[in-house]
C-alpha cells in the first residue's frame, strides 16, 4: 500500500481554493440572484420551544421528527435483521422450495425502486394488518389511558402509533432483502470443515446454526452489516410518502409554513449527518475487537 | 463395530471406492495407508456419513449408515472424527470446544461438562490452554484439542483422518504420542489414516493398504511391514519407508 502524506502539497492549497471559490459563487447566486432572505433566528425555536403552561421546554416539529426517525430506525432495524437472518438462512436451506421463496422475495424486492415497494407493501400490506388486528382501535385506547407514559417513551404519541407500525414494517421489509444477502455471504464463508466437526460431534441442524455457524458468519458481516444499517436510517427518509411523522415529514411541514427552505432542508441534513456519522464512527469502534480476534 | 460390504462410491463418473469389504472388530485399532487419492479419506467419511456411499451395505456399531438415514445423529453420537484441519470452532475457547457436544448432545450440566473436558486436557498434555481461542494455539496443540473434543464426547469409536498431515514435522511426534496413549489405554476401536509408519507399527492390530479406491492387503502389522504380499503395497512401502 501507498504511503500516506500527512502534509498538504501546494496543490492541495490549489484544491482547496478552487473549492471554496466554488462555495462562495453558489453562495453568491443564492444571496445575489435568487434574493433569499437568511432566516436562521427562527430555526432552533423549531427544534425545542418554550411551553407557557407547562413552563418547561418541549420538543418541536424538528426535534420531534428526529425522535421518530431514531425509533424507527431503531425498531426496523431490529425487525431487519431478525428478517434478514431468516432470509439468509433459507437461502442457504437443502430445501429447494425454501431456497425459491428466499430468492424470489430478494429478486423482487432488488429490483424494483424504494419508493414504489414501500407504496406497495404500504397500501397492500401495512393498512389490511392495521385494520385486521384494529391496531388503530387498540392504540387509541392506549392513548386514553392515564399512565401511558412507558407507551408514549418507547412509540411516541400513541394515536400516531398504527403509521409508526406500518412505516416501521414497510422499512424493516424492504432492508431485509439486503441483510438476508450479507446473511448469506456470511453463512457461505464459514468453511465446511466447521460444520463437519459440528455433525462429527453429532450436533442437531439448528444447534449447528445457532452455536457454530451463526456466530461466525455474523461476526464477519459487521462492517457490511453497520453499513446496511446507516442505510436503513437514510432510507427511513422514504417513508415520509406514506405520512410516518419522521424528520423528512417534518422538514417538508415546517419548510410549508414558514418558507425557510434553505435552513430547514440544511438543518435537517445535519441532523441525518450526525446520526448515522456518529453510528459509523460507533461502528468502526466495534470492529476492531472482532478483527484481532480472530 | 464397523461392517462394509460391496461399498461403492462415485463421485459423478469418478469411481472412489471400488467394492470395499472391511470389517472392524470392538476394540480393535486399524490403520488404512495407501498415496493420496486412494479413497482412504473417502471410506473414513463413509464411517459417520459424511459422505454416503452409493451401492453396498455399512453398519457401524449396530446402525445401517445410508443417505438421509434418520439414524445418523444417533451414530454421529457413538463415532468421534478427527480432522486433517482440525476444524476447532474459532469463535469458542479450547473449553468451550471441548464442552458444546457434551452440553448441548448429551445433554450434560455445565460443571460436569467442563470437569470433564479438563480431565481430557490433562491426558492430551494441555491443560493450562483451556481459556485460550484455537488461534493461538499451535498447529499440534490444535489437533490436541480436536482429539480431546472428540474423547469428551466418549464415543465408542475414534476416526482419524490424517490427524497429522497438516502439521509442522516437530509438532508430529507430540500428536503421535497422544495417539499411541489412547491406543495402549485401551477398549477403544479406532480406525486411522496415516502416512505415519512407525505408529502403525507400534499400535495397529490391522492393516489396510488402499489403492484407487480399492482395498488390496489387509494383513497384521509384522506381516505387513516385513512381508507384504502385493507388488504395488510392496512399492508404496518402499516409497514412504526410505527416509
Amino acid at each position: 500500500m501507498q504511503s500516506r502524506t500527512k502534509k498538504l502539497h501546494w496543490l492541495d492549497y490549489v484544491l482547496l481554493a478552487i473549492v471554496l471559490a466554488v462555495v462562495a459563487f453558489i453562495w453568491y447566486r443564492i444571496e445575489g440572484t435568487l434574493n433569499y432572505k437568511w432566516r436562521w433566528e427562527i430555526i432552533p425555536n423549531y427544534i425545542v420551544r418554550w411551553h407557557p403552561e407547562k413552563q418547561t421546554w418541549v420538543a418541536n416539529l424538528l426535534l420531534q421528527g428526529l425522535i421518530t426517525t431514531i425509533r424507527i430506525s431503531i425498531y426496523a432495524s431490529i425487525l431487519a435483521l431478525i428478517l434478514g437472518i431468516a432470509l439468509g438462512v433459507a437461502r442457504c436451506s437443502k430445501n429447494l422450495a425454501v431456497r425459491m421463496l428466499a430468492r424470489t422475495y430478494l429478486e423482487v424486492l432488488r429490483n424494483i425502486p424504494p419508493v414504489v415497494v414501500i407504496f406497495i407493501f404500504f397500501f397492500f400490506l401495512s393498512e389490511q394488518l392495521i385494520t385486521a388486528f384494529n391496531i388503530e382501535g387498540w392504540a387509541r385506547s392506549i392513548a386514553r389511558q392515564e399512565d401511558n407514559g412507558m407507551w408514549e417513551f418507547f412509540f411516541g404519541d400513541m394515536r400516531r402509533f398504527p403509521s409508526l407500525i406500518s412505516g416501521v414494517v414497510v422499512l424493516a421489509l424492504f432492508e431485509s432483502a439486503f441483510v438476508g444477502e450479507i446473511v448469506r455471504a456470511g453463512i457461505q464463508s464459514v468453511g465446511k470443515g466447521q460444520i463437519e466437526a459440528a455433525q462429527s460431534i453429532g450436533m442437531s441442524k439448528p444447534d449447528q446454526l445457532r452455536f457454530i455457524v451463526l456466530p461466525q458468519a455474523l461476526k464477519k458481516v459487521v462492517p457490511p452489516m453497520a453499513n446496511q444499517f446507516i442505510s436503513l436510517i437514510k432510507d427511513s427518509s422514504i417513508i415520509s410518502l406514506i405520512s410516518v411523522q419522521e424528520l423528512t415529514f417534518k422538514a417538508v411541514e415546517l419548510v410549508a409554513s414558514t418558507r425557510a427552505i434553505f435552513e430547514t432542508w440544511i438543518t435537517t441534513a445535519l441532523f441525518y449527518f450526525l446520526i448515522c456519522f456518529s453510528l459509523s464512527l460507533l461502528f468502526r469502534k466495534l470492529e476492531k475487537p472482532s478483527v484481532t480476534n480472530n | 463395530m464397523i461392517e462394509a460390504s460391496n461399498l461403492d462410491k462415485f463421485y459423478g463418473k469418478f469411481q472412489a471406492l471400488k467394492n470395499i469389504n472391511f470389517s472392524v472388530a470392538q476394540g480393535e485399532r486399524v490403520v488404512i495407508c495407501g498415496p493420496s487419492g486412494s479413497g482412504k479419506s473417502t471410506l473414513i467419511r463413509c464411517f459417520n456419513g459424511l459422505e454416503n456411499h452409493n451401492a453396498g451395505k455399512l453398519v457401524v456399531d449396530g446402525i445401517e449408515v445410508y443417505e438421509g438415514s434418520r439414524d445418523i445423529r444417533k451414530l454421529r453420537q457413538e463415532v468421534g472424527m478427527v480432522f486433517q484441519q482440525f476444524n476447532l470452532f474459532p469463535h469458542l475457547t479450547v473449553l468451550e470446544n471441548l464442552t458444546i457436544g457434551p452440553i448441548r448432545v448429551r445433554k450434560k450440566s455445565q460443571q460436569e461438562a467442563e470437569a470433564n473436558a479438563r480431565t481430557y486436557l490433562e491426558r492430551v498434555h494441555i491443560p493450562e490452554q483451556a481459556d485460550k481461542y484455537p488461534s493461538q494455539l499451535s498447529g499440534g496443540q490444535q489437533q490436541r484439542v480436536a482429539i480431546a473434543r472428540s474423547l469428551c464426547m466418549e464415543t465408542r469409536i475414534m476416526l482419524f483422518d490424517e490427524p497429522t498431515s497438516a502439521l509442522d514435522p516437530e509438532m508430529i511426534n507430540e500428536v503421535l504420542e497422544v495417539m499411541v496413549d489412547l491406543a495402549e489405554g485401551g477398549g477403544m476401536t479406532m480406525v486411522c489414516v496415516t502416512h505415519e509408519m512407525g505408529f502403525a507399527r507400534k499400535v495397529a492390530d490391522k492393516m489396510v493398504f488402499m489403492d484407487e479406491g480399492e482395498i488390496i492387503e489387509t494383513a497384521p502389522p509384522e506381516r505387513f511391514f516385513t512381508a507384504p504380499e502385493t507388488e504395488r503395497c510392496q512399492e508404496f512401502l518402499q516409497q514412504i519407508l526410505v527416509h
